[in-house]
Order: C-alpha cells, then sequence, then structure tokens
C-alpha cells in the first residue's frame, strides 16, 4: 500500500530519498506475513530511517486529542515501535532512508533475514541498481515512472509539486504544499514545524521529511 | 464526509488540507462546507488533522475578539480546533469514492490497500509480467485533481480497441465486470469522482510506443493529469537494455523506478507442496 513511484523531480533530487519496502503476494506468500513485515520493520528502524509505516500509519501521526498547549511545544518524535507493533494484516510496510549507505546497510540485513517477502526498492534508477549491485543482488524487475502527462494545465510549479508527490497517495495537497512553502518564507514556521506538518497527512508514512527540509530551505532563497 | 454546522469556528484550517480544494466557508452561514460533488471521500480532513475538542463557542468567542483588534493568531496549521469533521456512512455507487480515494480502505476485488495493485512490486512471486513483456500503470488525477470514472472509461476503450490484456487482479479492470473486450466499466458509477485510479495493462515489449502513443493522444480528451509507469523483467544478470533503450529512442524520460530486487518466493504450504508434487510429475513422466 505505497505509492512512490512518481515523486517528481530528477535522478540528483531523489541523492536523499530511499525506500525500502516489503510486501507479500496474496496467496503465493502471505502465510506468516505479518510477523515477517514487523522482522523487516525492526531491521530497518535499527539503520536510522527517516521515515517508516505500515501501511495503517507512519511514524508522524495526527492526534485525535491535542492538547490546544500543543500550539506552543508540539511533540514531534517519532514512534517507530508502535509502527512495528501495529502491523496487524499482510500488506506492504516501508521504511524511508536519507542515505544510499543506511538503505544499503538495511537492505544488506534483510537479506540476512531471507523473509521471503518481495523487497522493492524506490528511487532514482541509477541508485536502485547501484544499491543492488553493491549488495550482491540481481534485479528481478523495474518499474520506470514516465513522469506526468498534464494536457490541460493543471499542475503548479515544481516546488509544489516536488513536496506534494512525496505522499503517493495525493494526500499532501497542492495548497498544504504551497501553505508551507509560503510559511516558511515568511518566517512564520520552522522548516522543521512545516515538514512535519506535512509528513502528518501520508499515513503510509512514506513521505520524506529529510528531503522535504532540503526542499523548503532551498525554496527559501530560490524561486520555483 | 460531512462538517458538523454546531461544531465549525469557520477557522478555514482545513481549506488548504482538502486535495481536491472541496471546502469553503459559505458566507451565508458562516461555516465551512464540503462541496458534495467534489468531495471525493479520500478522509485527508478527518483522518490527516489533528483535533482538539475545544468548546465551539468559547472559539467563536476568542476569534470575535481577536479579529476586532485586528489580531493575528497563528494556530498550528493541521488542527481543527472543535473535530467538526464527521465520518458518513456511504451507499453505492458514492462509496466507490473512498475505496478508491482513502489509501487505508482496501479494494475487496483485490485484498489490497491504497490503488489495489501489486504491479511488478511481488513479480518475483506473481510473474505478473514476463520476459519480453511490458507491463503498464496508467494513473488518473494524481497528483491533485482528481478524475471520473467516465474519463477513465475513455482510456480503457481505446486500450481495449488495441487489443491489450487487462491485468485482472486490478480494481478497474474488476470494475468492468466481463466487459473487457470493450473497456466499458459499470455505468452507474461513470459520474463519480475519486482522487486517483491505476489502470494496469500488459504487451509485448515491442508495443510500447503504439500505447504510450494511445495514452498521449487520450490524455488530450481527458480533463485530469496522468502519470504513466511501465516495467519489464531484467534479465539472467540483472540488467534491463530492451525497454529503457526503446523509451529513449521515442524520446521518454525517466528518472526514478521501483526496483523488485528478488529476493520474494512462495512460502504458503499449500502452494509449496503443489509446487513440489508438479516438480515430481514432472520427472516420472
Amino acid at each position: 500500500m505505497t505509492n512512490t513511484l512518481h515523486r517528481y523531480g530528477n535522478s540528483e533530487s531523489f541523492r536523499d530519498d530511499y525506500i525500502l519496502f516489503a510486501i507479500p503476494c496474496r496467496g503465493k506468500n502471505d502465510e506468516g506475513a505479518v510477523e515477517k513485515q514487523k522482522t523487516f520493520l525492526t531491521i530497518c528502524a535499527r539503520h536510522q530511517p527517516a521515515n517508516m509505516g505500515n501501511g495503517n500509519f507512519g511514524s508522524y501521526q495526527p492526534s485525535r486529542h491535542l492538547n490546544p498547549t500543543n500550539h506552543w511545544n508540539r511533540d514531534y518524535t517519532q514512534d517507530y515501535q508502535s509502527v512495528i507493533e501495529g502491523v496487524a494484516k499482510p500488506g506492504t510496510v516501508a521504511a524511508v532512508f536519507d542515505s544510499k549507505d543506511k538503505a544499503e546497510a538495511a537492505l544488506r540485513e534483510v537479506i540476512q533475514a531471507d523473509l521471503g517477502l518481495s523487497i522493492n526498492m524506490s528511487t532514482s534508477v541509477t541508485g536502485a541498481d547501484q544499491c543492488a549491485r553493491d549488495t550482491g543482488l540481481k534485479r528481478h524487475s523495474v518499474e520506470y515512472s514516465l513522469g506526468f502527462i498534464d494536457s490541460h494545465d493543471h499542475l503548479p510549479n515544481s516546488q509544489v509539486l516536488e513536496l506534494s508527490t512525496m505522499c503517493g497517495h495525493g494526500m499532501v495537497s497542492f495548497s498544504m504544499a504551497k501553505k508551507m512553502l509560503d510559511m516558511v518564507r515568511e518566517g512564520r514556521r520552522s522548516t522543521d514545524q512545516a515538514v512535519l506538518t506535512l509528513a502528518r497527512f501520508c499515513p503510509c508514512g512514506v513521505y520524506n521529511p529529510a528531503r522535504a527540509r532540503r526542499l523548503l530551505e532551498d525554496a527559501r532563497t530560490h524561486a520555483a | 464526509m460531512q462538517i458538523d454546522p454546531n461544531k465549525c469556528v469557520a477557522c478555514g484550517n482545513c481549506i488548504p488540507v482538502c486535495p481536491m480544494g472541496a471546502i469553503y466557508i459559505d458566507p451565508a452561514i458562516r461555516r465551512a462546507t464540503i462541496n458534495y460533488d467534489e468531495c471525493v471521500e479520500c478522509s485527508t480532513c478527518f483522518r490527516g488533522m489533528s483535533q482538539e475538542h475545544l468548546n465551539p463557542t468559547m472559539v467563536r468567542t476568542v476569534r470575535r475578539l481577536a479579529k476586532l483588534f485586528r489580531f493575528r493568531f497563528e494556530p498550528e496549521p493541521d488542527v481543527c480546533p472543535t473535530a467538526a469533521f464527521v465520518m458518513e456512512d456511504l451507499e453505492w455507487p458514492r462509496i466507490a469514492r473512498r475505496v478508491f480515494s482513502d489509501p487505508l480502505v482496501e479494494h475487496k476485488s483485490t485484498g489490497i490497500h491504497g490503488r489495489g495493485t501489486e504491479e511488478v512490486k511481488t513479480n518475483d512471486v506473481a510473474h505478473r509480467v514476463g520476459i519480453g513483456e511490458a507491463g503498464y500503470v496508467i494513473e488518473f488525477g494524481r497528483p491533485g485533481v482528481g478524475v471520473r470514472f467516465r474519463d477513465i472509461q475513455k482510456m480503457t476503450k481505446a486500450f481495449a480497441a488495441i487489443g491489450v490484456t487487462f491485468e485482472p487482479k486490478n480494481p478497474i479492470t474488476h470494475l468492468m465486470e466481463d466487459r473487457t473486450a470493450t473497456g466499458e466499466l459499470k455505468p452507474d458509477l461513470l459520474n463519480e469522482k475519486i482522487l486517483s485510479a491505476i489502470v494496469e495493462i500488459k504487451t509485448l515489449i515491442a508495443r510500447v510506443p503504439e500505447v504510450l502513443e494511445v495514452v498521449q493522444q487520450v490524455s488530450k480528451e481527458i480533463d485530469t493529469v496522468l502519470a504513466v509507469g511501465v516495467s519489464t523483467r531484467c534479465d539472467e544478470k540483472g540488467d534491463e537494455t530492451i525497454l529503457s533503450a526503446l523509451l529513449e529512442e521515442h524520446g521518454y524520460t525517466y528518472h526514478r523506478a521501483k526496483t523488485n530486487l528478488g529476493l520474494g518466493r512462495v512460502t504458503n504450504v499449500a502452494r509449496v507442496q503443489e509446487a513440489a508434487r508438479d516438480e515430481h510429475l514432472a520427472s516420472v513422466r
């Protein structure tokens, strides 16, 4: 349950965006998959992921009972343990890494664990190919993103697109991404606050806060 | 989705949250209101926003006073101060909006959340796309535009006309029922708007330029945005040179990919026994 294929940007912009995910195939290897998915997430949590998700929620979550004092001291801690424990049934679980080294280290351990689930990497074409070679894997299949076809000029500028398309299910609206860009530029929110506001809207936990932070910092001084 | 007018304080926080831009402040009632026809039931407002449970009268009074003195309160931008959103029970055909738009709702046809597709993510186990074949995932409506089923149908009909294979375990194919020869979807759904959906097809790899040309042509008739992915098997060395060369030859660029690393295998007991039995039968024949 993740769609990380169509993130807007060129290869260079994915230098801090490596997503590893594990998925069982229905009827083929979904028996006992929940424990394997938990093992996958436990391994990934050891390698400083930027975010993690279990298909139902990610490590940044909205609160159903926010205390009003949180407007001044909101809790921004990530909760990986609840993501691991929250795996309820066979489905996609994912971890986001902000460097090739971290992703590769996690992948090496996942290979050792021999889970039998399908393991995919979503990043630049060259990044994934390099990771596969470095870890001694032979790629099985590859799905290329040919990007967006916007025949009727619906899409906004590149900065908004880069931020909003990191939630592959479209839960981070253009308007919210633009609002955060504006608030950072106007000094009304820090980049960290803006990033985490956006990340909380992605229920799969595949939003990359590290890349979003960099994009927002860049956008502060560079117009789209 | 509904907004409880007794709770809403018209703070406007939810307006930029909606991926479809379907929420606005109605000046007649001074409350946030949902454009019901544009709402795709994705639940981003209900689930994505944090909630306080403040007294609406108190909040309205404070806001009125602040407005009087031209004070600008800078609240957390992703908070509904009075938990005013109400998730309603939906009936057919509107419930299709939620199924296709809310990533936490499972597609009954495939048992998968999100867009309900495994694509080549499980190709090392499922072998959906074989050597010499190309799989396509044509996504409609995302990012941030949405799509009506009638527009998706224009594409499925065009695909059916050129004789492609629709992926059977895909929610859109499921909506064709026995009409994959024509690409027609269930007629009572056609006017429903959803956040996004994926049409999955498969052809021989040589037909990639032809299929992508159809996508380009039909996209001009569809008032939404499309995202296109094309997949294939790698060779025994893990290399992929055929599809990438074909794409480049026809002017398509790609920077990002989803890569199946080939670590999956069949582990369900019944399936393993079945495979062993097949192997044994083959050896004794």
